[in-house]
């Protein structure tokens, strides 16, 4: 999640700021979403001047620039906290007793879901299912996951997500140290044992880029950026990330906060999620333990 | 020139023509809340609906939306259309039971009991007043607003719209309240004439040839006697 999200006031609005992301989005009159996407991100939430704008500038009538936006549940009127946190209440978290953890939420931090706290340090939003469902119950706070929470755990994730999830310790002192991954989708290992980088098993996922479709293997090592290609990716260039196993995309649920490609998210064997950046040549990476 | 069967009889309609359009000009009559002449059609309310198709495949469809087709064979009263209007019915009643349209409806089709909680809801979301907003008034003052249970049909931001004209087009046409009327509360009230007094004609001049719903119209009454 972007450092600024929600940070900026009702007065801080600048139109040149509106007028720059419409003039990205002249050619169709499917661009509403876009725009309305790329304001959110910029705000954290779409101010009513925005919306003003926009309607003026692409001549569609305000009503439909405002019912798209009170449609999606991605799109929010009001400024939102520092903290975005997301509790699913899907199915399976909802039996695996989300809404306890949902009650202690709100109980801690005085609000009520779909508010912001009066600090405008967090933003609860309850979601129905975040698509890793064997995890459950499954909290994200500003795009980092958490698996299997309890009430119990509530208040020390809320007084990390106040520090800042940089500085989560993982492990002790080891900053290197082997993961075992598996698809999210097939569950089947990713490690590969015919292939070894930095003297462990490598990572291996298949990669299509444009036509091209070909083995990746990644160092297993977290913390080491070490790997082997099929064929060449040119820097900068964001490719899919497929299961050899299963060949199903990786999911994706977030923009790498860096360089604004999707994070590719794969399960780490033993409880845990690891998401890597699909940008070829960035290094954003997010690991989440349970 | 399209020919198909409507209860039996062969019939040919324009090309172009809805099934409700076909019917009605026949002189089947097929009940309807949300499809007005001179706006487009929506298909909200689903009170329309007509049975087509044969055996199996007979189906129901909303025949203010379904477009005539070559060699259709329509039911406009089959009692499975009759059960589902019943339905349809019975529960628009429970979610607006104050609506004389709804009443009117209701007691024509046969319906006398009330199976389900009465809501007093102020609006069934037919569309109406958005599509006679935009269509009838060249307005778009109003539209729909969220989704699911959240859905509703006012101004953006629940403030007075800059395009609104004050016709009072959308109240005219309403069926769940036949002028609704939100008394004084001017900032989020689509009339708000008993609290401002002034005939909204008055102030917006430049419309001098605008059509106006309000009649009768609070402000212009309280003008007259003067
Ligand atoms: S139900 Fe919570 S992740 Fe699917
Ligand atoms: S009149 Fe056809 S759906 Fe309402």
């Amino acid at each position: 999640m972007a450092a600024n999200t929600g940070t900026q006031s009702a007065e801080d609005i600048d139109s040149k700021d509106i007028l720059r992301i419409l003039e990205k989005h002249t050619e169709d009159r499917g661009g509403l979403i876009a725009i309305l996407e790329e304001i959110q991100a910029e705000y954290g939430y779409l101010p009513e001047k925005s919306l003003r704008i926009i309607s003026d500038k692409t001549g569609r009538p305000l009503v439909d620039v405002y019912s798209i936006a009170t449609f999606y549940r991605s799109f929010s009127l009001k400024p939102r906290g520092k903290h975005l946190i997301y509790a699913c209440l899907g199915t399976a978290c909802h039996v695996r007793g989300a809404p306890r953890v949902v009650e202690e939420l709100k109980h801690q931090l005085g609000i009520e879901a779909g508010e912001t706290t009066p600090d405008k340090e967090f933003t609860l939003e309850t979601v129905n299912c975040l698509g890793a469902c064997a995890l459950g119950p499954v909290v994200v706070i500003d795009g980092h996951y958490f698996s299997k929470v309890r009430k119990s755990r509530i208040s020390q994730l809320l007084e990390q997500a106040r520090n800042g999830f940089g500085t989560l310790e993982i492990g002790k002192d080891k900053r290197i140290f082997p993961l075992n991954v598996n698809c999210p989708h097939c569950n089947h290992s990713l490690n590969d044992d015919t292939y070894d980088i930095d003297g462990h098993p490598s990572i291996r996922v298949t990669i299509s880029s444009g036509r091209k479709q070909g083995w990746l293997r990644l160092s297993c090592l977290y913390g080491s950026y070490n790997f082997a290609s099929e064929f060449d990716v040119s820097i900068d260039s964001v490719v899919s990330f497929l299961c050899p196993h299963c060949g199903v995309l990786f999911p994706s649920t977030s923009d790498c906060s860096v360089c604004a490609a999707p994070m590719v998210r794969m399960l780490v064997d033993g409880g845990g999620i690891l998401q890597i950046c699909s940008r070829r040549g960035c290094k954003n990476h997010i690991l989440d333990l349970v | 020139m399209i020919t198909l069967k409507i209860n039996g009889l062969d019939v040919s309609v324009e090309k172009g023509s809805t099934l409700l359009e076909a019917a009605r000009f026949l002189g089947f009559p097929i009940p309807t809340l949300c499809y007005m002449d001179g706006l487009s059609p929506y298909g909200a309310c689903r009170l329309c609906v007509v049975e087509i198709g044969e055996g199996a495949k007979a189906k129901l469809v909303s025949s203010c939306t379904y477009p005539s087709e070559e060699g259709l064979k329509v039911r406009t009263a089959s009692s499975r259309v009759l059960r589902a209007r019943r339905m349809i019915l019975e529960l628009l009643l429970a979610s607006c039971p104050q609506s004389k349209i709804i009443q009117d409806l209701a007691a024509a089709h046969g319906i006398r009991r009330q199976r389900f909680k009465q809501e007093y809801e102020d609006c069934i979301l037919c569309g109406l007043c958005v599509r006679m907003c935009e269509e009838q008034m060249m307005g778009k003052a109003i539209g729909f607003r969220g989704r699911g249970e959240n859905r509703s049909i006012g101004t953006p931001f629940d403030i007075k719209s800059d395009v609104c004209r004050l016709c009072g087009g959308c109240m005219y046409v309403c069926p769940a309240c036949q002028l609704r009327c939100t008394y004084n509360e001017p900032e989020k009230a689509i009339c708000g004439a008993c609290a401002n007094l002034s005939p909204p004609c008055v102030e917006k001049e430049q419309f001098n040839d605008m059509m106006c719903y309000m009649d009768p119209c609070v402000a212009c009454e309280i003008k007259k006697d003067k």
